[in-house]
Order: C-alpha cells, then sequence, then structure tokens
C-alpha cells in the first residue's frame, strides 16, 4: 500500500491538471491511472467508485476524492497551501474562483466547433487582460510582495501560474501589460517543485489535441 | 461595531440563493441591496467593489467578497458548519459540490426556450433521481444519523435541504423513492432558524417568474 495519492482521469490536462499542479508544487508524488475506454470508465461507475459517477478521482488519505474543487481545498489544506485563517482562506477563495473560470473558457475552447474557436479565443484574450490579470497585477503591485495572500506560498499562486502559461500558450503576449504578471511568473516558475514540474518527463500533460478531443467525446458521450 | 453583511444581487434567487439560505441558517440577519437596472450594475463596477466585474457580492467583515463558492465557504467557515477538521471538510465539499452541479441544472432552466427547457427538466429529473439524490440518502442510510457529515449540522445539510427544494419544484413526488431525505427534509425543515427562513416575509426568494426573467436580461 503506497501512500500516494492515486490519479484518476484521460491522459491529459482537462478537470485534473490543477490537481497535478498542486500536488507537484506541494512536493507530493502521486501515481496516475489513464481512462482510454468507455468500458474502464463504465466499470469504475459499477464498482461504485465515482460519488457522482464522474472523474477527476482522486484517492489519498482512504478517501475516494471526486469533484476537482473538493480535491484542490482538501490538497490546499493538507500542505497548508491556504492561508493562515479564515480571512485568506477567503481570498484565496476568491482569486482562484476568478482563476478557475478564466480556465474554463481556455478548456471549452478546445471543445468548440472550428468556426467558433476564433472568437473563442478572442473571448479569452478579452477576458484575462481585462477582467482577471488586472485584478492580479493590482493586488501584486499594492502589496509588493512575493505571492498573492498573506507573503507566502499558496494555492492560488499555483493556480495563477499554471493559468498564466495555459493562456500564454494561445496568446504569447497576453502578459505584454502586465510587468508584475511577468515577474510572478519568473519567480514561480524558478521555485524548485514548479520548476521540476514544467520540465519534460514530469506528470504535466500537454495542450489538448485532436485525439485527446475525440478519447473525451467517446468516453463521455 | 458589527455590521450586518449585505448582499448585492438581483431580487431573486440565481446565484445568491444558497448564500441566503446559508446566512438564514445560521441566525445572521441580513441585508439586501437589490439590483434592479443595468445602471445599478454598472455603479457598482465603476465603484470598483466587483473584483472581477460580477456578482453575488456580500460585504462581510470588511471585505467586500465575491464569488459563490468564496462566499459560502467563509460563511460555513466562520458558523461552524464546515466540520470539525480536514477531513469532514473534505466530504462536506463533495457533497456540496454534487447539489451545487444539481442546483446549477435548475437554476438555467426558466432562462431556456421551450423545447431545450423540456428536455432538460427530463435530464435534471433523471439525474435528481439517478446521479445525486442516491448518493445523500446512501450516506444518511449508512451511518444512520440525522446529519450528513459528522453527525452534526453542517453547511452540507442545508444546501441539500435547499436543493431538495428545488427539485420539488421541478417534480413534487421526486423524493418517492428516498425515505430517508424524505425524513431528513423533514428534520432539517423544522430547525427553528430553517423553519423561520421558509415562512412568508423571510429574505427567501420565489421561483423566477417572467418579470424576474426579463430583469436578468435587461441587466446582464
Amino acid at each position: 500500500m503506497s501512500g500516494k495519492p492515486r490519479l484518476t482521469y484521460l491522459n491529459g490536462r482537462g478537470r485534473m491538471e490543477p490537481v497535478r499542479w498542486l500536488l507537484a508544487a506541494a512536493g507530493v508524488e502521486f501515481e496516475e491511472v489513464f481512462l482510454e475506454t468507455r468500458e474502464q470508465y463504465e466499470k469504475l461507475i459499477k464498482d461504485g467508485v465515482l460519488m457522482f459517477q464522474q472523474v477527476p478521482l482522486v484517492e489519498i488519505d482512504g478517501m475516494k476524492m471526486v469533484q476537482t474543487r473538493a480535491i484542490l481545498s482538501y490538497i490546499a489544506g493538507k500542505y497548508n497551501l491556504y492561508g493562515k485563517d479564515l480571512k485568506e482562506r477567503a481570498l484565496i477563495d476568491m482569486y482562484v474562483e476568478g482563476i478557475s473560470d478564466l480556465m474554463h473558457m481556455i478548456l471549452m475552447f478546445h471543445f468548440s466547433p472550428p468556426d467558433a474557436k476564433e472568437k473563442n479565443i478572442d473571448s479569452v484574450k478579452d477576458r484575462a487582460t481585462n477582467r482577471y490579470f488586472p485584478v492580479f497585477e493590482k493586488v501584486l503591485k499594492q502589496h509588493g510582495q512575493d505571492f498573492l495572500v498573506g507573503n507566502k506560498f499558496s494555492w492560488a499562486d499555483v493556480q495563477l501560474t499554471e493559468a498564466i502559461l495555459a493562456v500564454e500558450e494561445k496568446i504569447p503576449a497576453v502578459l505584454s501589460e502586465f510587468p508584475q504578471l511577468q515577474a510572478f511568473k519568473v519567480r514561480m516558475t524558478n521555485m524548485p517543485t514548479i520548476k521540476k514540474f514544467l520540465q519534460p518527463g514530469s506528470p504535466r500533460k500537454p495542450p489538448p489535441d485532436d485525439h485527446y478531443v475525440e478519447t473525451v467525446i467517446k468516453i463521455f458521450k | 461595531m458589527t455590521a450586518k453583511p449585505k448582499l448585492h444581487y438581483t431580487n431573486g434567487r440565481g446565484r445568491m440563493e444558497s448564500i441566503r439560505w446559508l446566512l438564514a441558517a445560521a441566525g445572521v440577519e441580513f441585508e439586501e441591496e437589490f439590483i434592479e437596472k443595468k445602471e445599478d450594475l454598472e455603479k457598482l463596477r465603476s465603484d470598483g467593489v466587483l473584483l472581477f466585474q460580477q456578482v453575488p457580492m456580500v460585504e462581510i467583515d470588511g471585505m467586500k467578497m465575491v464569488q459563490t463558492r468564496a462566499i459560502l465557504s467563509y460563511i460555513a467557515g466562520k458558523y461552524n458548519l464546515y466540520g470539525k477538521d480536514l477531513k469532514e471538510r473534505a466530504w462536506i465539499d463533495m457533497y456540496v459540490e454534487g447539489t451545487t452541479d444539481l442546483m446549477g441544472m435548475i437554476m438555467y432552466l426558466p432562462f431556456q426556450a421551450a423545447d431545450t427547457k423540456e428536455k432538460n427538466l427530463a435530464l435534471i429529473i433523471e439525474r435528481a433521481t439517478n446521479r445525486y439524490f442516491p448518493v445523500y440518502e446512501k450516506a444518511l442510510k449508512d451511518h444512520g444519523h440525522d446529519y450528513l457529515v459528522g453527525n452534526k449540522l453542517s453547511w452540507a445539510d442545508i444546501h441539500l435541504l435547499e436543493a431538495i427544494l428545488m427539485a420539488e419544484e421541478c417534480k413534487p413526488d421526486i423524493l418517492s423513492a428516498f425515505p430517508l431525505l424524505q425524513a431528513f427534509k423533514g428534520r432539517i425543515s423544522n430547525i427553528p432558524t430553517i423553519k423561520k427562513f421558509l415562512q412568508p416575509g423571510s429574505q427567501r426568494k420565489p421561483p423566477a417568474d417572467e418579470k424576474f426573467i426579463a430583469v436578468v436580461r435587461k441587466i446582464f
């Protein structure tokens, strides 16, 4: 019985990627089981291991955890990435929820029809540069600290780093008006655990390609 | 000076209703400022009080909180409705995410075209009956306690009651196959703070009607 958390999902980013990021940033090694066929997924449902018949599933500390936010909150709490009190947790939660909304747009982008893709990228760019990134640029500027909340590395920093890199994959110059975020990105990507996660051979998954999109459609219909 | 929490939203359920439920269940009095026209929302935005330009927004303990889940988690934590430790919190979070998904489906129904609405209503009933309610029925059966987590009232119980009542508005006998949930509904509805919230004259909002739909479409 290994104590390592075990992640069950498709072999791609999807809704599991923030979990991979957070575990990696916390320096926690984990195992992965990849769903490749509908039969595998149906077996999991039949075996009763998916509370709401959905993945992500993370087996951790004797629990079969589902629901991405619940999983992330648990990991953040366990590894001291959730602030020092209720108010810091509130700030982290607000920041993470905002970033999640942006990440959701990117997630959906890959499943949009070809003729809608350009419009969707424009929406992502608009929201990133006008709604989300200005908030974090301002937060960093106002307190002048290295991390978003409480002068300490937290889940919010990990989530923002993931989002910045994901948006940059689609819009390379997206941080051009955000000097604080540029510096933040450099600081975060140089943290040893994150740096390691960003190297080839890590559990980090590549952006979705056509094969991944097909697999998702096949398995989840 | 403890100011009452102040809720900023439209005069209807939407994404704010779960917050009203949780505050009410915790016995916390709150004020509401209703957005009635587009200008009201634009003023909030230009005043810089909406972190991501969106409502719900709740002024509480010196913070201008946004993002429904963040607000609910804060209230749950503050009023001891979030379990006794990390693991109980994990169970509460999982249960709440399930009821959130179910209520999310129901929330959008009034805004859909007639044919989509019919299809989605059928899906909601199917999901409630086959995916969500069985989980909570089983949880109550397995431990035999009055509450979902840790033998103590938590956010998960309040959220589940809200979801049950919303689902019953879609199909009145939707709990027919779930005896433990029927008993649960009776018990939780009788908790004094919740009983009060369920009475006429409380800050609980009615289901969306034509008038509310029109207001929402104009504002957003």
